[in-house]
């Protein structure tokens, strides 16, 4: 017998009923709120939209003096900075979830201490990111990292141009440390949701621990671990903070790695303080829609992913 | 290929190390306990505190606490006592897509919503937009917590008449009531850091919160603008709040676990 709420409604009192439509109200409003974001965004940037149509995002130029507000060097910022972020974070997360999923005996051990170290690693505020970013992350790749880059890949639109630490390429850099314990969590949900049977599987057929998480493992949750990465893009594209303080906050479009950049979060914080007419707030709605957009896209097309392979079960008896 | 691994897994682990090294090493030269009941300083003139950013981000965090509770515990039931219903599977998967959102975007949702009507950055509109963030997390929470209350004793409650809210209320809830402290001390560990929504929303102030309808300022605002600024006194209180925002979280996390580890979540014996 399960306890649905369909049955027994003559033996039911008033409270079930009153319970249930309270505690549903507080569900519609959840859908309520995400549908009066898209609605009051659209609305509040609709000047910006008017005037602007898709030139917004095509148009190189911000530019209060001129009353033109465009975002393409943004939402190039965005992709760019994702994409070093992904390629960076991408290995390693995977690498830790590996390692957390792994079922040598040895091995858990460790595992459960570095799951919570990774999980405190989520828990340190982004603007704490941020802030070590520009004092001591951004002086190091100027120094360090970023001379040697130039001289291996110096080609124009690479790596070219002065290193100076608050740029593009150490946006990219801090938002990989954001992202790892995203794409770890949830990829060491999705190889703990792999069926043993296809672990032992392999073991029977003699394959070495690595094999096995080649070979059978990996190939299975495939399309999870992709989901996984969605996830960690999306992560990537709407953390505001811990980039704002290191990427230089160039309205102009990014000649290499190595310039001062914006993303779009960066460009909405930064230019804040500069709206003194209805357009340019308008304007500033408006990147917070592109946002909106971008970041319900990419979020559900992840948890559509990630929901198929990790479907946890309703009741436990 | 192990060793790959593990290499991966060290330089994941690295970076934690040096941001809360650093935090402590120089945010520790401005703690004391004026910190924590003065004002900031002025540029170039000693560390002064950081009291108006404590009172602000109590305020708005404890008012946004208020408002997501009652929604997200309700919401968290709903998933979890209805989970058949066509409005539990669209409203939680929002709720997922809604926990992942940029928070700068909520922010602007707000800023449009509260903000532009009243016409001020206010302690009210921030606590709504930190109330916001909070609601996927203590939703999805509570049922997790909820869901892994066995079905028997639900049902075994029902065989003996009681009445099904009762069931939840008496029997589910106080079952589960850990997990949903954890929730909550979760949602507010996110809200305490969050600093984007309340550059749009809550704005700042030189002074302890002054009304809630005006500008009030929040250690993590603290942070951002004193961190930027250059001059090397305000960085350090940068620093130095940066020290109290992670003792704090460190703090809450630990109580997390306290709850997650004394109480067993759901009966031992099962019938």
């Amino acid at each position: 017998m399960t306890a649905s709420s369909k049955g027994n409604r003559r033996s039911g009192s008033k409270g079930d009923l009153v319970l249930k439509t309270v505690v549903g109200a507080a569900a519609v409003g959840i859908v309520a709120l995400l549908i009066g974001l898209g609605i009051e965004l659209t609305s509040g940037s609709w000047l910006s939209i008017e005037t602007f149509g898709l030139g917004f995002i095509t148009g190189s130029t911000w530019n209060s003096v001129l009353n033109t507000y465009n975002v393409f060097p943004a939402l190039v910022g965005t992709l760019t900075a994702s994409a070093i972020a992904l390629l960076l974070g991408l290995p390693i997360g995977l690498g830790i979830a590996i390692f957390l999923s792994e079922r040598t005996r040895g091995i858990r051990a460790g595992a459960t201490a570095l799951g919570s170290l990774v999980e405190l690693l989520a828990a340190v505020p982004s603007v704490i990111y941020g802030l070590w970013g520009l004092i001591v992350l951004a002086p190091f790749m100027r120094d360090y990292i970023e001379p040697p880059l130039k001289s291996i890949l110096g080609l124009p639109g690479l790596f070219s141009g002065t290193p100076i630490g608050t740029d593009l390429f150490t946006g990219g850099v801090i938002l990989a440390i954001m992202i790892v314990p995203t794409i770890s969590a949830v990829s060491r949900d999705i190889l703990n949701a792999v069926p043993n049977s296809q672990r032992e599987a392999m073991y029977s057929l003699g394959a070495t621990d690595w094999e096995v998480v080649r070979k059978a493992v990996l190939p299975y949750a495939r399309s999870g671990i992709f989901g996984a990465t969605i996830l960690g893009l999306g992560r990537a594209v709407g953390e505001t903070m811990a980039v704002t303080f290191v990427i230089g906050n160039n309205i102009n479009l990014p000649k290499s790695l190595l310039s001062p950049g914006a993303t779009l979060t960066t460009l909405i914080v930064n230019q804040f303080g500069n709206t003194f007419d209805p357009l340019s707030e308008a304007a500033l709605v408006e990147v917070g829609l592109v946002l909106f957009l971008l970041a319900l896209v990419i979020n559900i097309f992840a948890r559509l992913l990630v929901w198929r392979m990790t479907r946890s079960t309703r009741f436990r008896v | 290929m192990k060793g790959l691994i593990l290499l991966s897994v060290a330089v994941a682990i690295i970076p934690l190390f040096l941001v809360v090294a650093d935090v402590v090493t120089q945010g520790l030269p401005a703690i004391s306990l004026t910190f924590f009941t003065e004002n900031p300083p002025s540029p170039l003139a000693g560390y002064g505190g950081i009291l108006n950013g404590i009172e602000g981000s109590l305020l708005m965090v404890g008012m946004g606490t208020l408002i997501a509770v009652p929604l997200g515990v309700g919401a968290g039931i709903y998933f979890s006592e209805w989970p058949e219903s066509r409005l539990s599977f669209i409203s939680s998967f929002m709720n997922d897509v809604l926990a992942e959102f940029p928070t700068i975007v909520i922010g602007l949702f707000v800023y449009t919503l509260v903000v532009a009507p009243t016409k001020t950055f206010s302690a009210v509109a921030g606590a709504v937009a930190l109330a916001i963030i909070m609601l996927p997390i203590i939703a999805r929470t509570t049922e997790e917590s909820l869901k892994i209350v066995p079905i028997t004793l639900r049902e075994a409650s029902m065989a003996l008449g009681i009445p099904r809210w009762k069931t939840i209320f008496r029997v589910v809830i106080s079952t589960g009531k850990s997990g949903l402290a954890t929730g909550i001390l979760l949602g507010i560990a996110r809200a305490t850091g969050e600093t984007a929504p309340l550059v749009v929303t809550a704005g700042y102030l030189n002074f302890p919160p002054t009304g809630l309808l005006q500008q009030t300022a929040s250690v993590p605002y603290i942070i951002y603008n004193f961190g930027t600024a250059g001059y090397p006194n305000w960085t350090t209180v940068a620093w130095g709040a940066a020290l109290v925002l992670v003792a704090f979280m460190l703090i809450l996390n630990l109580s997390v676990k306290f709850f997650i580890g004394r109480k067993s979540m759901g009966v031992r014996a099962e019938i």
